[in-house]
């Protein structure tokens, strides 16, 4: 920016501004006054120049006086002594013979934004409700909406309040609704304005005067009328009906909202609501605005879940455009997944296909998952598309496809052949973390069937040193003994060399534990290893309704449609989540607890504790000591790795989380939850303790800054 | 409501910053910048939020537009407001860009004071606002050379003062200077976006139309304006009119202004247009095209002996012949995957004014063809240097993606018979009509 550190500027245009030659050619004057504005939109301050630009605002030109006036809101509030010299110019012109000069006095004396001028504001806007300009009253009626936000502790006058209900029936629709926001904000302790019978009928029958934008605020406020009688609902539905289908977007969401709260107790109504307004939001999903493609896209996939069949032979529609942005195509991916029926899995299929190798890395993993998911409940193509994709030997393709293929059979165990076919010719090195995970899990529970598992996990063992991911080693531990229970001769001896690299060199916790469970168990009997670790072989049955997920009632998601939230649900919000602000205090506030003893936790920060040190007091508790504890505490909403590092902070370590926005399948049936489980070490009154902890972080109430956590307490 | 508006630049530098309601301090703009600048992909950008603050954007012109709001607004509303005011700050200003929008700063600012009053919408019609606003635009435009090359020989009659030129509707719409100001000009334009995906044997997978007639409207003062269609014009599959072929859309949906009493039997629209340009009629039509789809594609792809991918394309357009003068973009890219591996790229094109290029970020390789008659061929031949090439690799190939822009056609087959403006406009008036179909999003397997 070329005017920025305009020291010398700002007085250069100080001398311009009370020049006596500029003042009186009110083109050049103009002029100046532009570039003033100019500087101030640029970011510079321009402040000092308060009072030449208060001077400047006396005069007849209509232009010069609008620039004058965006000067002066801007920095009233920093100089609020000058401000009072405004005044009387705009009190002069509040009773001006043209209107516009009326309106913009008025709309500008509220705009100031200074308490302390009220008392001379209130006059004129009393004067300007019964003005005879539409357009003064419509800047009146909001200018007393604009004092209530300024002075909240003052009433407004009751007389005004009974004015402002009587210019409900103004002529002018703006006026109308200008009436029904300023109410709204005036009343907003009472509950908004009273939407009584007559009033409501008053709205809707001119509801048709109104613009776009009025229409849908109207629209908004009716939702919280109550028909009295059934007669009455249907007389409005039908008068309402054809804006479902109005192309105006914000028209038909307003409409299609009001219809979901008028007939919350009308199943039937609601659906074929629905259906109506199919068409308008399969438009507005292909409409040139991406943004607005975007908006309609979130909500779809509200409406899909409970009207799974609502779409479904509008599927094309939601095939991706190669110049899409990554997040359209993303949620067209998500809204295809759910139109797949037997008629058209073959076509989708082929569709998601395409975009498996699409440019941008989150599209293509989310077509791979996309496929995946179908696999759950469709033919066996989607395997044969996936370890297809194994062949084209792209790091992030082979990994996405190998954590789909883990997911995959764990819920259908059938597919457990053809993924040993495809894993029999592995010969890759894998970078990603997440991807190697997935991969040791599928060898350690088809050890006995993929002749090349061992020599895998062979390589990993001899690169166990230069590993850094703990996920990866315990992964690789167990993977280890599941598959020296198939095939002892070939892994003995690795897995020795590995259980002796984790207890004796290994520095993460997590992972020691894990190795010296292991090596526990394995002193316990091969039958007690068996038993232990190929149980999870099988998925569990109660599994099936999560795999064909019911329809959800319209009335769980009623409530946000056509509001912000079904488009912040996929991006988790940016930048508010700040570790330090998990205190231990929050930990332990708010106790609720579910036994007679509550045994709160204070964590002791000032400690370090070495993985040999923790072992041993570990070892020394006794068995049999068993506390159970719930301790309901505010978490602020953050992603999981924050929370972790907050709880390392207080000496807390976490075993195990799932990652943000994974489904936790095999734990709650409630998708937005994260788990997580964690070790304390608590030092009571009696000697060491421990305890065992199991944080739920429920994200269900995610419109609140903070939500409930409990900690369930169990010592062994 | 609306907290504020605010407009930046690409680059963050802040052109227009407007508080509504007072309640988020000026920095909002400044966080706005950071989270849309280190925005991971994964994450959706339109709506987003810091501390309380909603922040809903759009991008346009190459600009951020920005609304804040802190109470649970309607996105839609939001989303359509932004989308409305860069059409309202388009006609006042002629075009989006960022120079105009420096250049015309002041006028922005008192159409945000007459739309927008205490975070609520009062209005975006210009036909209101055109009583308010009383600064004049300042024209971005520079002076070009072209422009005289209008002029004829000794200032004769040319051909050319048929067609307007390319600029004409990209003007301010309130100018009272200029020698183009005061025109009585009125732009009637059918725009057609057509979404079509072929697949690899051929079979046209999907085919989509979206159109819609735009009016741009510089006339003061126009009481009434006829648009004849088609009148074998039909919506739905059971409409069928008359015998000859018809122009059939599965839905369509008209602006509030529009009267439509004479619209079921002779097919003509009625509306008092107001200034500035707004969207008349929007149609669609999904999967049954009248005519077949503008380009067919046959490719190859080999491995030489060599060890190079051989890419062998022939593209033809089944335009008719008679529509040969088509001016027509045509980026064909082929998303290809081990990009890495790609050390050079050679290429035979059929003519010298076709270009391409191997552009290792999209992982696609870039063929433009700047003209494109209709019934002609054109082929390409592309030679990838890739080591390592491997039978598994030819599948990496994946779709073919065209964008183009077909003027004076439309794949509906969508007419306007005529245009009548009543009462007879005093002075000249000039009536143009304008026809294109584009496409970003046509798709041929491989």
């Amino acid at each position: 920016m070329p005017y920025l550190g305009g020291e010398e500027t700002v007085r250069e245009l100080r001398r311009a501004l009370s020049n006596p030659h500029i003042q009186t050619d009110h083109l050049r004057y103009r002029n100046t006054i532009h570039r003033v504005i100019r500087l101030m939109s640029q970011g510079v301050d321009v402040s000092g120049l308060f009072s030449e630009m208060v001077k400047a605002c006396a005069t007849g030109d209509i232009v010069q006086k609008k620039l004058v006036y965006v000067f002066l809101c801007s920095y009233a509030s920093v100089n609020p002594e000058l401000s009072l010299l405004v005044i009387n110019t705009l009190r002069k012109d509040c009773s001006d013979p043209n209107p516009m000069v009326r309106s913009l006095a008025l709309r500008n004396m509220c705009n100031l934004r200074l308490p302390g001028l009220c008392e001379y504001v209130e006059q004129p806007l009393t004067a300007g409700l019964k003005d005879k300009a539409a357009c003064v009253r419509r800047v009146a009626v909001l200018g007393w909406a604009k004092i209530h936000a300024l002075l909240p502790n003052t009433e407004i006058d009751a007389a005004v309040v009974n004015e402002l209900y009587g210019l409900l029936r103004d002529p002018d629709p703006v006026v109308m609704v200008n009436c029904l926001r300023a109410l709204e904000e005036i009343l907003e302790e009472e509950g908004g304005v009273a939407i009584n019978k007559p009033i409501a009928h008053h709205l809707l029958n001119r509801l048709k005067e109104c613009d776009v934008w009025g229409q849908s605020e109207v629209l908004s406020v009716l939702q919280r009328y109550r028909p009295r009688s059934e007669d009455e609902l249907f007389d409005i539905l039908s008068l309402l009906d054809p804006a479902l289908l109005s192309h105006h977007v914000p028209i038909m969401a307003a409409t299609l909202r009001l219809f979901l709260s008028l007939c919350s107790m009308l199943p039937a109504v609601c659906v074929s609501a629905l259906e109506r307004a199919r068409g308008p939001l399969l438009a507005a999903a292909g409409s040139s605005s991406r943004e607005l493609r975007y908006a309609a896209l979130c909500h779809i996939q509200l409406l899909l879940r409970s009207e799974p069949g609502l779409m479904g032979e509008h599927y094309k529609r939601f095939y991706c455009g190669y110049a899409e942005p990554p997040y359209i195509k993303q949620s067209k991916i998500q809204v295809l997944v759910e139109l797949v029926n037997d008629d058209n899995v073959a076509v989708v299929l082929d569709e998601l296909k395409g975009y498996c190798t699409d440019v941008n890395t989150e599209t293509s993993q989310a077509a791979i998952n996309a496929i995946g998911s179908i696999g759950r409940s469709y033919d066996d193509r989607c395997l044969g598309i996936l370890t297809g994709l194994l062949e084209l030997k792209q790091e992030h393709i082979t990994s996405a496809v190998l954590q789909t293929l883990r997911d995959l059979v764990w819920v259908s165990p059938q597919y457990g052949d053809a993924v040993c076919s495809a894993l029999e010719k592995w010969e890759d090195q894998l970078q990603d973390t997440q991807g190697r995970g997935a991969l040791l899990w599928l060898l350690g529970v088809y050890g006995d069937r993929l002749s090349g598992a061992p020599y895998i996990l062979e390589d990993f063992i001899d690169g166990v040193r230069s590993e850094v991911s703990a996920e990866v080693k315990t992964e690789l531990l167990t993977a280890t003994l599941r598959v020296f229970l198939s095939r002892p001769a070939e892994t003995q001896d690795m897995m020795g060399r590995l259980l002796q690299h984790c207890i004796e060199e290994e520095l993460d916790m997590c992972v020691r534990d894990q190795a010296l469970l292991y090596y526990r168990l394995l002193h316990c009997g091969i039958e007690d290893v068996r038993r232990v670790l190929q149980c999870g072989r099988r998925s569990d049955l109660s599994l099936g309704p999560l795999i064909g997920r019911p329809p959800e009632p319209i009335s769980q998601w009623a409530s946000i449609f056509n509001t912000l939230e079904p488009l912040m649900l996929g991006a988790s919000s940016a930048g508010n989540s700040d570790p330090s602000t998990l205190t231990p205090y929050t930990l332990t506030s708010h106790s609720e607890p579910m036994t007679s003893d509550p045994h709160l936790m204070t964590p002791n920060l000032s400690s370090t504790l070495s993985p040999e040190e923790f072992e041993r007091l570990w070892l020394q508790t006794e068995k049999g000591e068993f506390l159970e504890a719930y301790v309901m505490c505010p978490v602020p909403r953050c992603s999981p790795e924050s929370l972790q590092v907050a709880l390392q902070l207080v000496n807390i370590q976490t075993l195990a989380f799932t990652a943000p926005n994974k489904l936790p399948w095999k734990i709650s049936t409630t998708p937005p939850n994260t788990l997580i489980l964690a070790e304390v070490l608590q030092a009571g009154g009696d000697g060491v303790k421990k305890v065992k902890e199991e944080l739920i972080e429920d994200q269900e109430n995610e419109r609140e800054e903070s939500t409930n956590t409990h900690i369930l307490i169990t010592p062994c | 409501m609306i907290s504020q508006v605010f407009i930046l630049s690409s680059k963050g530098d802040h052109l227009i910053y407007k508080d509504f309601r007072g309640e988020a301090g000026c920095d909002a703009v400044n966080k706005f910048y950071e989270m849309v600048t280190t925005l991971t992909g994964d994450q959706p950008p339109v709506v987003m939020k810091h501390k309380e603050l909603h922040y809903v954007h759009i991008r346009q012109g190459g600009l951020y537009w920005v609304a804040t709001t802190k109470a649970d607004s309607s996105p839609f509303t939001i989303i359509e407001f932004l989308n409305r005011l860069t059409a309202l700050i388009k006609d006042y200003c002629g075009c989006l860009s960022e120079k105009s929008v420096r250049m015309n700063f002041a006028l922005i600012y008192e159409v945000l004071d007459e739309v927008v009053d205490f975070g609520y919408i009062q209005t975006t019609s210009t036909d209101i606002l055109k009583n308010f606003i009383q600064t004049e635009a300042v024209s971005a435009k520079p002076l070009s050379l072209f422009d005289l090359s209008n002029v004829g020989l000794f200032g004769a009659d040319t051909q050319q003062n048929k067609v307007a030129p390319s600029v004409a509707a990209t003007r301010p719409i309130m100018s009272s200077r200029g020698e183009q100001g005061g025109k009585n000009e009125i732009f009637v334009d059918v725009i057609e976006r057509i979404s079509v995906v072929i697949g690899a044997n051929g079979v046209l997978m999907k085919a989509d139309i979206e159109g819609e007639i735009r009016v741009k409207c510089y006339m003061p003062s126009c009481s009434e304006m006829r648009i004849g269609l088609n009148e074998e014009f039909s919506i739905g599959k059971s409409q069928l009119r008359g015998y000859g072929a018809a122009v059939r859309v599965d839905e369509c949906s008209f602006h509030q202004a529009v009267r439509l009493d004479e619209f079921d039997t002779y097919r003509i629209l009625k509306l008092c247009p107001s200034q500035g340009e707004q969207t008349v009629m929007q149609y669609q039509l999904c999967d049954d095209l009248p005519t077949a789809p503008p380009f067919r594609l046959f490719s190859s792809i080999e491995r030489d002996t060599g060890g190079r991918l051989l890419i062998y394309l022939k593209l033809r357009c089944d335009l008719p012949p008679k529509r040969s003068v088509l001016h027509l973009n045509n980026n064909p890219a082929l998303p290809l995957f081990s990009y890495s591996l790609f050390s050079s790229l050679s290429q035979e094109l059929s003519s010298p004014d076709q270009s391409a290029e191997l552009q290792p970020q999209n992982k696609a390789v870039h063929w433009e063809i700047p003209r494109f008659p209709g019934g002609a061929q054109l082929s390409a031949l592309f030679k990838l240097e890739v080591p390592g090439l491997s039978s598994a690799s030819l599948q990496e190939v994946g779709s073919i993606s065209l964008s183009f822009e077909l003027p004076k056609y439309t794949c509906t087959g969508l007419q306007i018979r005529f245009l009548r403006l009543s009462p007879i406009q005093p002075g000249a008036s000039q009536r143009w009509v304008r026809y294109v179909t584009h496409s970003d999003s046509y798709t041929i397997r491989i």
